[in-house]
């Protein structure tokens, strides 16, 4: 089973330079556990203990997760999964 | 400064991008405006500007609305560019990057960009670099070149 995760540059020090990798499971959550197993430490980049991070973007194909299940969000072999650190600031 | 490493210390603009970011801040003051100039991927080099809404439509922050970024993000990759500046505006303070601009810097190689519109004469307009949390400001060099690869570097 193979996923495609795209990987934003700066998290490419986890992927040791890699813009994308595979990775397998149900749901997102168990994607991202797989893909720690393999980049020690990409997990903690992605999600908190309340979930996903709020301005990490992640899609799945399409659409953005937080519209579909988060971390529940069911995948399969062929999706393509893509992560974008969210571009926002300000004077606050 | 830094050796050994791709950064430029310097912002090269052509005057016609600097008055797209001016013009765009002015028109949202008094929220915050935001956008990208995309450049060629590893030139260094801004030509595309790119401006975004801002789906926090606030005077005191800015968000790219995720399904923008996702369809830019994903356009530049397809044109082989980067982003090579982003840019916002800040509407009552100064031209320097907030605490919150720096914990959410999140693309290492761009020039951050800062608009202040707090003055109705007068724009400060100035860049920086910000990588792991650190803030250095660099020189911005606006050029009469027009841009979008016309014409060559320009006379300043």
């Amino acid at each position: 089973m193979a996923i495609e995760v795209r990987i934003p540059t700066i998290l490419r020090t986890y992927t040791g330079g890699s813009k994308a990798v595979e990775g397998s499971g149900a749901t997102l959550e168990e994607l991202f556990g797989d893909l720690d197993s393999r980049y020690a430490g990409l997990r903690e980049r992605l999600q908190d203990e309340s979930g996903l991070r709020r301005f990490v973007n992640v899609y799945l194909n399409d659409e953005d997760v937080r519209f579909l299940g988060g971390l529940k969000t069911p995948v399969k072999d062929g999706d393509t999964v893509t992560v974008l650190p969210a571009v926002a600031g300000g004077a606050r | 400064m830094r050796s050994g490493n791709t950064l430029e210390d310097m912002l090269t603009l052509p005057s016609a991008l600097r008055d797209e970011i001016v013009s765009h801040a002015r028109a949202d003051h008094p929220d915050e405006a935001c956008g990208v100039i995309a450049g060629p991927a590893g030139a260094g080099r801004p030509e595309r500007f790119i401006p975004m809404l801002n789906a926090a439509r606030s005077p005191t922050f800015y968000e790219f609305d995720s399904m923008e970024l996702l369809r830019v993000w994903r356009e530049m990759d397809d044109r082989d560019e980067e982003p090579v500046v982003i840019y916002h505006s800040h509407t009552a303070t100064e031209a320097y990057p907030s605490r919150t601009d720096i914990a959410l810097a999140q693309e290492p190689g761009a020039h951050y960009v800062l608009v202040s519109t707090r003055d109705p004469d007068e724009v400060e307009f100035r860049s920086y670099r910000i990588v792991d949390g650190a803030v250095t400001e660099e020189e911005v060099r606006i050029t009469a070149d027009t841009g979008a690869g016309t014409g060559g570097p320009g006379v300043e």
